[in-house]
């Protein structure tokens, strides 16, 4: 593994792989009735929030304890980052404090970048601004492959197997959308076709470049999707003319039960949370056996495990 | 090496050298079997007719070993030894030592380990730390009336107050030799070598056979 | 021998009293290639070039040896920001200005943006002495359009302009005057004093929160994008309202090849547009910030490698008519910080002129005497600098405001700790670039020399 993890890019299929068969093994342990594994005993992970995200933070947090580390809680708030200390100076007081990762939620794109030229540790992107979020996109592409297998390769989430395949549509607010970069470059890494659909003002200006398909019309798309990822819709981009009206979206662009029937039977549901339920989601699809959500946060913290024992637990400054 | 049983890739590399003129074999296909047997039969005499036991291979060849000693077992006894495989990596004490390694599969029989005996499978012993670990890493996984250990090849330099219940062959050797055991499973022949480390140093990749657990080398390298 | 600077790039001591008492005001200047064009010998006396010609006598001047050297008119820069009043810290006129000679300005126009703004006839001549003391250059201040850049009311122009400072040029530069009805004033305005106004073309909503060109890099990267249509938009807008009003219209650091484009279109018209290009903008593009590095981060912002063809086609063809700095200092802890948060701009004085010899002349699109035009004669005229002896031609009867330059002097690397500004955000840092600025004169004195070259002094 590379020293840090700051976007899904970082990773090339190989190493992604690793990190989903190293989850897959370490799902067998968080079954078990000991949770607790020695792996990273004496190492110090950092969880450095900027934003609030309970959510990722006790899943980063979990995974670390699970594996023995020692874990720092720094959050913005109840800091010296809330006196305005600089990225800088909260990187230098980290890395004096011996920290071998930085976990790291900012909501400025690129600040984990920054931070990584000011630490020797190894830095993990929690989320940055509108960037990435490439944790996630591991996670998620750990439940498509628990799921659904990988077509090309038969027997379902099979050791060493990508998603060759796999038929990804991202719905929803890509624009503004760290879970929706990462996804596009984890999951066509990994040998799935990525569609993404949403409004055309929702579509980032320059996506010619991504390895990925664009639709602006949901309905065509649902029958050829394997796995449909609703992407959060926030309330206030309506008011900076993104779409009219919630209900407008929702009709267009959201996945309720009559939706969700144009799916074929074995497709999955995602959402990586928190849900708006009632706009992009109707309760009755969120619900449903097709939904993965619960799975998606279990798995999160598997998954995180792996990537604490890949960048960790061997020697330091491998390759 | 076995074309079904896909193998994480430092092993892949390992297993593609071919051992050299250096090397001389220790114990031929016949006598693996031979010892194989032997140590079957003296399992079955230890357990009073290995009622309760369970094998559990640490990989990646005390797995295949695992299965053989248990097979063995049915063929005497009418009935296979339930088997297994426990990875330990994530016990180890060396993992600062060496790049993080890939997973490999830990695999319980569904009666579980609670209350019976379970015999841990390795291919070489040698420091004691993989066998260490291995104890930890049952720990976590139930509570066994006891554990004992099986080992092809046991070529002493003991670095923990750790013995084999069943050892194959013991096998004198210095600290600057290695040991490389080939098995059908994994290598496509069963063989046992015995050579000289080509560089020395703590990681040298340069013998046939280097592998990350016991059977190489001391964990963590000549210390 | 009296006038050695006592260390690299400095004339000796500070202040053009210094170095007018230091004696010898008469140099004969040995075989510069005027323009880069035919070698001969120039002898300055009383700050004024007395002959220019083959095989001139010293005659008790100082020889100044300057084979294989091409001189050119003294550059003047139509936009810098020397952020003294307020951000000494960043810069001072001092340190802004003796960077400027180090890079071969005699000329600077010096933005408003200044704490206070400069949009006072105090503040533009208290910016004009400080210029004046430091000595290195002329700084000529530029005033804010509207109080405090605020975009709402036009500050007091006329005053400006009959200040001690002669304020000619105006400008909000940071911010646009979006308002069309407040910039269709101001054009108009200024037609009293012969004025214009030098326009940062932004549509403000268009960009709100934009941190880099809106494209593929800006996409991937997760930054809000910064479109070419907001530069073009102002700019087609500010084109029609100088042709509606007939007054004069600069377009600050164009960056997009629309608007080129759309200057090329007014200019045919034969409407009074002129327009600036940066030199960053003619050499670097937007995927340079693939790693969020911050010293990257301008406004405008660095754009593709299309827009970068298209702006040094304009400035070749004359569409752009100058090439200006846009030299934007700040301090280490401005830039060493999340993207987002980073201050905008980079220093660019001492490098311009090597910057445009790379993008420029060794691309064969400008020879020298093309440089000289767009760096130093059409400036002077657009700054209205040339009534004080800027952008005129080598000979006889001009003020001996020139620059010594070597364009072989072999590719060195760019060393922003080397440098005289008190900022260190150069772009150019670690890159190499050709030429060497040797010496620079700001009528017949030394302002800028190089003794650690060649001992030429």
């Amino acid at each position: 593994m590379k020293r840090h993890l700051i976007s899904a890019a970082d990773l090339s299929r190989e190493e992604a792989v690793l990190v989903l068969d190293t989850a897959a093994e370490l799902a067998g342990v968080s079954a078990r009735p000991i949770r607790k594994l020695p792996t990273l005993r004496g190492r110090t992970v950092v969880n450095l929030f900027y934003e609030d995200s309970t959510r990722t933070r006790t899943s980063f947090e979990a995974a670390a304890k699970r594996l023995s580390a020692d874990v720092i809680n720094f959050s913005a708030r109840g800091s010296s980052v809330a006196k305005g200390e600089s990225l800088k100076d909260t990187a230098l007081t980290l890395e004096a404090m011996g920290a071998d990762a930085i976990v790291v939620r900012h909501g400025a794109s690129g600040a984990p970048h920054r931070l990584a030229g000011w630490v020797t540790g190894s830095v993990i992107n929690a989320g940055d601004g509108t960037h990435e979020h490439p944790t996630q996109a591991l996670l998620d592409a750990f439940t498509i492959r628990q799921r659904l297998g990988s077509p090309d390769h038969g027997a379902s989430g099979r050791r060493g197997a990508g998603l060759d395949g796999v038929r990804a549509t991202i719905v929803g607010d890509v624009l503004h959308s760290r879970v929706a970069r990462s996804g596009v470059l984890l999951l066509s890494t990994l040998g799935a076709d990525v569609t993404l659909v949403a409004p055309p003002t929702l579509i980032p200006f320059g996506v010619g470049g991504w390895p990925c398909k664009i639709s602006y019309d949901l309905d065509a798309e649902l029958p050829k999707s394997d796995v449909v990822m609703m992407l959060r819709v926030q309330q206030e981009r309506m008011t900076a003319a993104y779409f009219p009206t919630v209900r407008e979206y929702r009709r267009r662009y959201g996945l309720d039960a009559g939706r969700m029937s144009l799916l074929p039977d074995h497709a999955i549901v995602m959402h990586p949370g928190p849900m708006n339920r009632g706009v992009e989601i109707a309760a009755e699809v969120a619900d449903s056996p097709r939904s993965t959500i619960v799975e998606q946060v279990s798995n999160g913290v598997i998954v995180r495990m792996a990537v604490l024992y890949l960048m960790l637990g061997g020697v330091e400054g491998n390759s | 090496m076995c074309a079904t049983k896909p193998e994480p890739r430092h092993e892949q590399r390992g297993d593609q050298e071919v051992p050299g003129p250096g090397w001389k074999a220790v114990l031929a296909p016949e006598e693996i079997r031979r010892a194989l047997s032997r140590i079957a039969h003296e399992i079955l005499e230890r357990t009073h007719g290995g009622e309760g036991t369970v094998l559990l291979g640490i990989p990646t060849r005390g797995v295949p070993l695992a299965q053989r000693l248990a097979a063995r077992i049915g063929e005497f006894e009418g009935t296979p030894a339930p088997h297994g495989s426990l990875d330990v990596t994530m016990h180890r004490d060396d993992l600062r030592l060496r790049p993080a390694r890939a997973l490999q599969r830990t695999e319980i029989p569904p009666d579980g380990i609670d209350g019976k005996t379970v015999v841990l499978v390795d291919d070489v012993l040698y420091s004691g730390r993989t066998i260490r670990a291995a104890l930890e890493a049952l720990g976590d996984l139930g509570r066994p009336r006891g554990v004992q250990l099986a080992v092809l090849v046991d070529r002493g330099h003991r670095e923990l107050p750790i013995r084999a219940d069943y050892v194959g062959k013991n096998l004198p050797t210095a600290q600057r030799e290695v040991v490389r055991v080939l098995l059908e499973e994994t290598d496509g022949t069963d063989r046992v070598l015995l050579g000289e480390r080509v560089r020395p140093g703590p990681d040298s990749p340069g013998s046939p056979g280097s592998r990350l657990g016991d059977g190489a080398r001391p964990d963590g390298g000549d210390r | 021998m009296s006038n050695r600077p006592d260390s690299r790039g400095t004339a000796s001591g500070s202040g053009t009293a210094n170095r007018r008492g230091a004696g010898n005001d008469r140099w004969l200047i040995k075989g510069a290639r005027v323009l880069g064009g035919v070698a001969a010998d120039i002898r300055v006396a009383g700050g004024v070039i007395e002959s220019v010609g083959e095989g001139l006598v010293a005659d008790g001047a100082t020889v100044f040896d300057a084979d294989g050297l091409i001189v050119l008119p003294g550059l003047v820069d139509l936009h810098a920001h020397l952020r003294e009043p307020g951000r000494e810290d960043a810069e001072t006129v001092e340190t802004g200005t003796r960077a400027a000679a180090l890079g071969g300005y005699t000329a600077v126009h010096a933005m408003a943006n200044t704490e206070p703004v400069a949009d006072t006839a105090g503040v533009v001549e208290q910016v004009w002495r400080l210029g004046r003391q430091a000595g290195y250059v002329d700084v000529r201040p530029v005033g804010a359009v509207t109080v405090g850049i605020g975009g709402e009311n036009l500050a007091e122009l006329g005053a400006m302009a009959e200040s001690a400072a002669r304020v000619t040029m105006f400008s909000d530069d940071g911010h646009c005057v979006s308002d069309p009805l407040l910039m269709r004033r101001a054009l108009e305005y200024v037609k009293a004093f012969g004025g214009v106004i030098a326009q940062h073309a932004q549509e403000p909503r268009l960009t709100e929160g934009a941190q880099l060109h809106e494209g593929e890099v800006a996409s991937r990267l997760g930054l809000a994008g910064w479109p070419s249509a907001a530069e073009e938009a102002i700019i087609a807008r500010d084109c029609l309202l100088a042709a509606h009003t007939n007054s004069r219209l600069h377009v600050c650091h164009v960056s997009t090849a629309g608007s080129v484009e759309i200057i090329r279109w007014a200019k045919s018209k034969g409407w009074q547009v002129t327009a600036e290009v940066t030199p960053h903008h003619l050499l670097l593009t937007d995927d340079l910030a693939e790693n969020y590095d911050t010293v990257y981060k301008v406004n405008p912002p660095l754009r593709t490698r299309d827009d970068v063809t298209a702006l040094r086609n304009g400035l070749a063809d004359g569409s752009i008519d100058a090439v200006a700095t846009d030299h934007a200092p700040h301090p280490v802890e401005a830039k060493e910080t999340e993207w987002a948060q980073a201050a905008m701009g980079m220093t660019g004085l001492e490098t311009a002129l090597r910057v445009v010899q790379e993008a420029m002349v060794d691309t064969g699109l400008l020879d020298w005497a093309g440089v000289a035009d767009r760096m130093s004669v059409r400036p002077a005229r657009i700054g209205q600098a040339a009534a004080a002896g800027h952008g005129q031609p080598i000979a006889p009867g001009s003020p001996a405001s020139f620059t010594l330059y070597d364009p072989a002097a072999g590719r060195e690397r760019v060393d922003p700790a080397a440098h005289a500004s008190k900022s260190r955000n150069s772009p150019f840092a670690g890159m190499t670039l050709p030429g060497r600025v040797h010496a620079t004169f700001l009528r017949g004195v030394p302002t800028a020399g190089d003794r650690a070259g060649d001992g030429r002094w």
